[in-house]
């Protein structure tokens, strides 16, 4: 069957596998390369190959420990599940996505980021243990303590060094389900950037930024903090009920739009009512905990804005010391093209301590291009200038990057890559992305 | 207090959607099958999810003797019976041995048919109940490729639509439920068309609404109804004829 992230691009050929136990599991290891997938979230062919194994049935929740907020659960579970049964008790995600659909292996192999990155860390930091399949079937528990370096290459090593079953998570208390949001409307990228480094202190923090801007705004932002509102802090009315939320409707996109819809016009067009309506947002209100974290999982499929034919996703992060030149560059690469980007994140990083993890002390920017000839001859020349500038890239998010680049800006997955050679894994574990990157 | 389903076969994938959805709406669970050791982890799972007591319950749908004290053993007599026990068997084999047959003629029809009947009985005494089958469209009309399955499902849906006939002035209702293809374990590997194909959460949403609105029998797809329809309907001269 045909095999695609969430972006659409690429599609394989390949065979999808569904075991509903670790005895099925370790049946399908050994006979060739798998990846594990969960939700299919990643952008690119991080979760597609061959043979990919489909972890949904390893989907229940093992043990709660209301003393330390730890939840240990199987691979297939879904962040949403969390905050749909955690949440009514008063605990929260430490660390989310973008998306509350994605597996809790997935999330583990991605490392993934939130808007607390600067303030908080990845969501490595709050896992406690993982228990890893290994090439021979067999399962070891890996964490700081117990194969310590196992367990370094597993958070961000994007499902390469064996299949996650099962790990404990830390969950984190909270008073509401409310986020108390701070907007910040910024002219240009020199105000967007002195904003974040104003409001540092805040929990949550990241912007909107139009790409679509040029000349004196360049760069204009919404940028958005928040923190999670204490019981005191609800109106009256809400007190009694913190973790109850009004309904909200879901959309869906019912078919995959043409693919002239999306046009430097309807690109430019949309940035500018979404800059306006951000400039006109009261400062500080209170919002619920799905559109804060979520904004586009109320739209399901909202991948078919972009046609059939998909898109792509360009995440980079480019460190304190050349942040601004570089992301000056590629805004002004970007315009100069009139690619444009309907949605674009920018977001100041803390540092990072891990072994793989994409995150470094720095600003990132995220970044979706409709596929076609024009982004396919942009993406280069911004891996360029992100590489000039000492950044490098998110794995979750890449379909397209060339082995050397990878190679150029991260050496940490040439290490990575020959522990795989030393320990024969990428005889096992594979990937079509970690193939094209000579993983 | 809050109130309980037990389910019967709860390792199918069905029986697992099900009890998600039951828990979710606040039902304490009853899980009950054969081997238990592996429903443990659903009642943990159930209970960190939804807060709702699960417990795991050791039943074989062939040993008719024991149901008796099986019910009796139960924390509670439950406010729903849902019987998602089957097996498909092999029709090649149930055509050769006896033996094989007889297993799936009983698994499918004469375990849960008598089961059903006796909370049914209970059900009565106490004056409420909701009894729910898991029969089939194979046994709306024998086919070549299933008719000892689809002849086991045939008279379970027989009794559950007679049960349903005894009980139609009584507080008791009875539910049939005719999945049509779903996505479960039994049908891994099977190529089945995608628009006749219903998941596991699916059928226990329709379950749910079924009971909700007080439905008799249930097509989880609409368009097994017509199908099916067509199917029963077609004189046998050439329904004979047919390979379907």
């Amino acid at each position: 069957m045909q095999l695609s992230g969430w972006g659409r691009f690429p599609r394989i050929d390949g065979t999808l596998s569904a075991p509903r136990s670790e005895a099925a599991l370790s049946a399908l290891l050994g006979t060739g390369p798998v990846i594990a997938r969960g939700m299919g979230r990643a952008y690119g062919d991080s979760a597609i190959a061959r043979n990919t194994v489909d972890m949904g049935h390893f989907n229940r929740m093992l043990a709660f420990d209301e003393a330390t907020g730890q939840l240990v659960a199987e691979a297939g579970v879904t962040l949403s599940e969390i905050i749909t049964a955690f949440l009514p008790r008063g605990w929260f995600l430490s660390v989310t996505p973008g998306t509350q659909f994605v597996s809790l292996g997935g999330a583990i192999a991605a490392d993934v980021h939130g808007k607390n990155h600067h303030s908080e860390g990845s969501f490595g930091r709050f896992v406690d243990w993982l228990d890893l399949m290994g090439p021979d079937g067999t399962v070891k528990r890996c964490s700081r303590t117990e194969n310590a370096d196992l367990f370094g290459w597993t958070l961000g090593g994007m499902g390469l060094t064996g299949i996650v079953i099962r790990a404990a998570i830390r969950l984190k208390p909270v008073e509401s389900g409310w986020i108390r949001q701070t907007t910040i409307p910024a002219a240009n990228l020199s105000e967007a950037l002195e904003a974040f480094e104003d409001t540092f202190a805040a929990t949550y923090s990241m912007a909107w930024i139009d790409c679509a801007a040029t000349g004196d705004k360049m760069g204009r932002s919404i940028v958005m903090n928040g923190e999670h509102a204490g019981r005191s802090e609800l109106p009256a009315d809400r007190r009694a009920k913190p973790y109850d939320m009004p309904k909200h409707g879901t959309m869906s996109v019912p078919f995959n739009a043409p693919g002239f819809a999306l046009n430097p016009w309807s690109v430019r067009l949309f940035n500018e009512a979404y800059y306006q309506r951000g400039a006109r947002l009261p400062s500080n209100g209170l919002v619920g905990w799905a559109p804060f974290f979520y904004p586009l999982d109320t739209i399901r499929n909202w991948n078919r804005i972009y046609g059939r034919k998909g898109f792509m996703q360009f995440q980079c992060v480019v460190p304190l010391e050349s942040h601004a030149e570089g992301l000056r560059a590629i805004l002004d690469a970007i315009s100069r093209t009139g690619a444009g980007s309907f949605l674009a994140v920018l977001k100041r990083f803390g540092a990072q301590e891990s072994r793989l993890s994409f995150p470094m002390e720095g600003y990132t920017l995220a970044l979706d291009f409709p596929m076609n000839r024009r982004s396919l001859a942009l993406m280069p020349e911004l891996d360029r200038i992100t590489a000039d500038h000492g950044g490098r890239f998110y794995l979750a998010k890449d379909s397209r990057m060339s082995a050397d680049t990878l190679r150029e800006t991260d050496p940490r997955w040439a290490e990575f890559a020959a522990m795989r050679r030393e320990h024969g894994l990428q005889h096992h574990f594979a990937s079509a992305q970690s193939e094209r990157l000579g993983l | 207090m809050s109130k309980s389903i037990l389910i019967l076969g709860a390792r199918s994938d069905i029986a697992r959607a099900c009890a998600q959805h039951y828990a979710a709406e606040g039902y304490a669970v009853r899980l009950a099958a054969r081997d238990i050791a592996p429903l443990k982890v659903d009642a943990t799972d159930l209970h960190l999810r939804h807060r709702v007591a699960a417990t795991t319950h050791r039943f074989d749908a062939l040993d008719t003797a024991k149901f008796a004290a099986f019910i009796d053993g139960l924390p509670e007599l439950p406010d729903v019976v849902l019987c998602a026990v089957g097996t498909m068997g092999d029709q090649s084999e149930s055509q050769s041995n006896p033996e094989a047959a007889a297993i799936v003629l009983r698994s499918n029809f004469e375990g849960p048919a008598l089961f059903l009947g006796m909370m049914a009985e209970r059900f009565e005494t106490r004056g409420s109940g909701v009894v729910i089958g898991i029969s089939s469209v194979a046994g709306d009309r024998g086919r070549a490729s299933n008719y000892v399955y689809g002849a086991a499902k045939a008279g379970f849906t027989a009794f559950l639509s007679g049960l349903r006939n005894r009980f139609s002035r009584s507080a008791i209702k009875v539910i049939t439920v005719k999945p049509g293809f779903v996505a479960t374990k039994m049908t891994d590997g099977m190529d089945l068309n995608p628009r006749l194909t219903a998941q596991p959460e699916a059928v226990a949403n329709a379950i749910w609404r079924a009971q909700a609105k007080g439905r008799d029998v249930v097509y989880v797809k609409p368009i097994w109804f017509v199908v099916m329809a067509i199917i029963r309907t077609l004189p046998e001269r050439i329904f004979k004829k047919t390979k379907l």
